[in-house]
């Protein structure tokens, strides 16, 4: 209808329709436009101040990568584990190591080594049986190469990294990092192990709180009396119960990432698990100290199992007065297994 | 000296993740690793919903490399902080201290077996003297041949800026001056404001900055 040729007159009502319709239609296309806007606005909101607050203060959002805590822009908690880890838990431990060498440097030039004051018998009493030995000398030697390579984790870099070209120096770091990581469970089952068979030995009793009061032989006159162990192998004992315990528990959560802990988690453990490992190193260079060099007769006995009626009765004599009827010449026992195990092994292997 | 920066214009990003496809191109980087990623806020909350690019920022004190047990980072003189993966143990310290989350690892595995980390080099390279070595292990030297991180290069609206921080900050200016209102650097308009026929003007010019070229 439209297609046809029109009158004049019907054109001009048309060009006025047209400017009508025009008027009436204006405020729909404000308002169309402000739409437009508002959709704009919906698509590409803008930044706030409350949406920096967001960022800043580590709020999770979304996002298409996997990695851990990717979805969050900021962590703030990094810079808070950095300043733990490097101004407090790692000068910390240098000071608790090197402070323990130290007194324990000053005690010997002060005390010297505790000699036996009786000469020996020759006569000994078993002490440490071949499993006691087995669990202590496992753990012992694991907990060493933990702690080397655990402070090389820490400290290394302070000392070897100059001296040592890139490749060999990260060659070492590897090693230092995998036999940590893969002997730490094994470590654990030795701690497990000595709770296991030594716990009944090491409730306190009276007897610990005179021999504390004494200062265990250091103060006053005379040695303090003691059962099976004394108050401070106790108070060993039960450090490496807790102490120990926390650091192998810390340990098998960072051994373990694939668990997907938080960063968050992993700081927390790794503080945890640098600040009770470097106690209990600090604590086992005592340890260490007293059961070799500190006392003489002491280290025979964890070597070999007996120590000597002298050596008992000084630094045990309420356990010495227990066993003391079970008390064999020292050459019966201590050469015999040698004398035996060779031409059994001998016997074994043809 | 150039000190190279990254900025993301928050007013332009469309969370296109071209930068991220950019990136996995240019580094050709392992299975798993995304060196860029996009984040996106209040995704899906109509009038709230803000994405950003992030990547290695590379800090001016930068904690990955206060912490690493074997300080394999190294900073260069265009201000990068790069790192050597021969030295790497993959402890993932790094990470657990990066504010930016940008240290990947190749694996999540028992006994803390994580590969070597991997990062955003700013399209840098790492230490390797073979190009073709540094390459394999550390992705595109785009620098060296004079060219700008593919990432941002490859921005659909430009909100990704990377180069040196005198340059990136001349053009992010220029943006705030055109886009002419109080807050237009870092916020918008205040969330109460948004509803008003103004605000919702203003609100949409800057959407339609975001289609220009500067
Ligand atoms: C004598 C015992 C141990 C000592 C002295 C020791 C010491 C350390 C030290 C100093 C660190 C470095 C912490 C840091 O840099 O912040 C470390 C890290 C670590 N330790 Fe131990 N630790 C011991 C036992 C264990 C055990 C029993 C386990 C596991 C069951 C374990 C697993 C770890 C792990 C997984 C790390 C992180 C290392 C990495 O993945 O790079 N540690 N340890
Ligand atoms: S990895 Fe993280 S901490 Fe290190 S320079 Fe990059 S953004 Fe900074
Ligand atoms: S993962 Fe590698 S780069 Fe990161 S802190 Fe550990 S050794 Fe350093
Ligand atoms: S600068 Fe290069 S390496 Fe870094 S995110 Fe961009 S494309 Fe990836």
């Amino acid at each position: 209808m439209m297609r046809k040729p029109l009158p004049d007159q019907i054109s001009a009502w048309l060009v006025w329709l047209l400017l009508v319709g025009c008027l009436i239609s204006l405020p729909v296309a404000a308002q169309q436009g402000a739409d437009a806007r508002r959709e704009a606005m919906q698509t590409m909101p803008g930044v706030t101040s409350d949406y920096w607050r967001e960022v800043v203060s580590g709020t999770k959002g979304s996002t298409q990568s996997r990695s851990p805590g990717a979805d969050s822009l900021i962590m703030i908690e990094g810079e808070r584990w950095r300043e733990l880890r490097n101004t407090w838990v790692s000068p910390g431990g240098a000071i608790a190591l090197g402070g323990s060498l130290a007194a324990i440097t000053f005690f010997y030039l002060l005390v010297g080594r505790i000699k036996l004051v009786n000469p020996r018998t020759g006569r000994v009493v078993e002490r440490w049986s071949r499993w006691d030995r087995t669990i202590h000398w496992y753990t012992a030697s694991l907990f060493i190469i933990l702690a080397l390579t655990g402070l090389s984790i820490l400290y290394a870099k302070w000392f070897l990294m100059p001296l040592l070209p890139t490749s060999v120096w990260g060659g070492f770091m590897l090693a230092a990092k995998n036999i940590h990581n893969y002997l730490g469970p094994l470590f654990a089952l030795g701690v497990l192990a000595m709770i296991v068979k030594w716990v009944r030995h090491n409730f306190f009793n009276l007897t610990d709180l005179k021999w504390f009061l004494k200062g265990g032989g250091l103060v006053g006159k005379g040695h303090p009396s003691a059962g099976f162990l004394n108050g401070g192998e106790k108070v060993w004992f039960w450090m490496i119960v807790f102490v120990g315990l926390t650091v192998v528990g810390s340990g098998l959560v960072l051994d373990f990432p694939n668990f997907g802990q938080s960063r968050e988690t992993m700081q927390i453990t790794l503080l945890i698990h640098a600040g009770a490992s470097l106690l209990l190193t600090a604590a086992a260079f005592g340890h260490i100290y007293i059961g070799t060099l500190g006392t003489e007769g002491a280290f025979e006995g964890m070597k070999t199992g007996y120590v000597d009626e002298a050596w008992a009765k000084q630094h045990h004599d309420l356990w010495y007065e227990q066993v003391k009827d079970q008390a064999v010449p020292a050459e019966q026992v201590l050469s015999q297994p040698d004398q035996s195990a060779a031409p059994t092994r001998q016997a074994g292997s043809s | 000296m150039a000190r190279m920066k990254f900025l993301c214009d928050s007013e332009r990003c469309i969370e296109c993740e071209g930068c991220v496809t950019a990136c996995k191109n240019a580094n050709e980087t392992e299975w798993g690793i995304q060196r860029r990623r996009v984040v996106t806020l209040d995704d899906g909350e109509i009038g709230k919903e803000v994405s950003i690019s992030v990547a290695c920022m590379h800090c001016s004190d930068a904690p990955c490399m206060s912490v690493c047990p074997t300080d394999c980072f190294y900073p260069t003189e265009d201000g990068l902080i790069l790192h050597n993966k021969d030295a790497c143990i993959g402890c993932g310290y790094c990470l657990y201290a990066c504010p930016f989350g940008a240290p990947q690892f190749p694996k999540q595995g028992s006994f803390g077996a994580r590969g070597k980390m991997d990062k955003c080099t700013f399209c840098a390279g790492g230490p390797e003297a073979d190009p073709q070595v540094d390459q394999q292990k550390y992705g595109a030297n785009r620098l060296r041949e004079g060219k700008l991180p593919l990432c941002a290069e490859m921005c659909s609206t430009k909100a990704l800026l990377a180069g040196d921080a005198a340059d990136v900050a001349d053009i992010f200016r220029e943006r705030v001056v055109y886009r002419g209102h109080r807050n237009s650097a870092w916020g918008s308009l205040e969330q109460g404001a948004q509803e008003t026929e103004l605000a919702a003007a203003r609100q949409a010019d800057l959407a339609y900055d975001a289609t220009r070229g500067v």
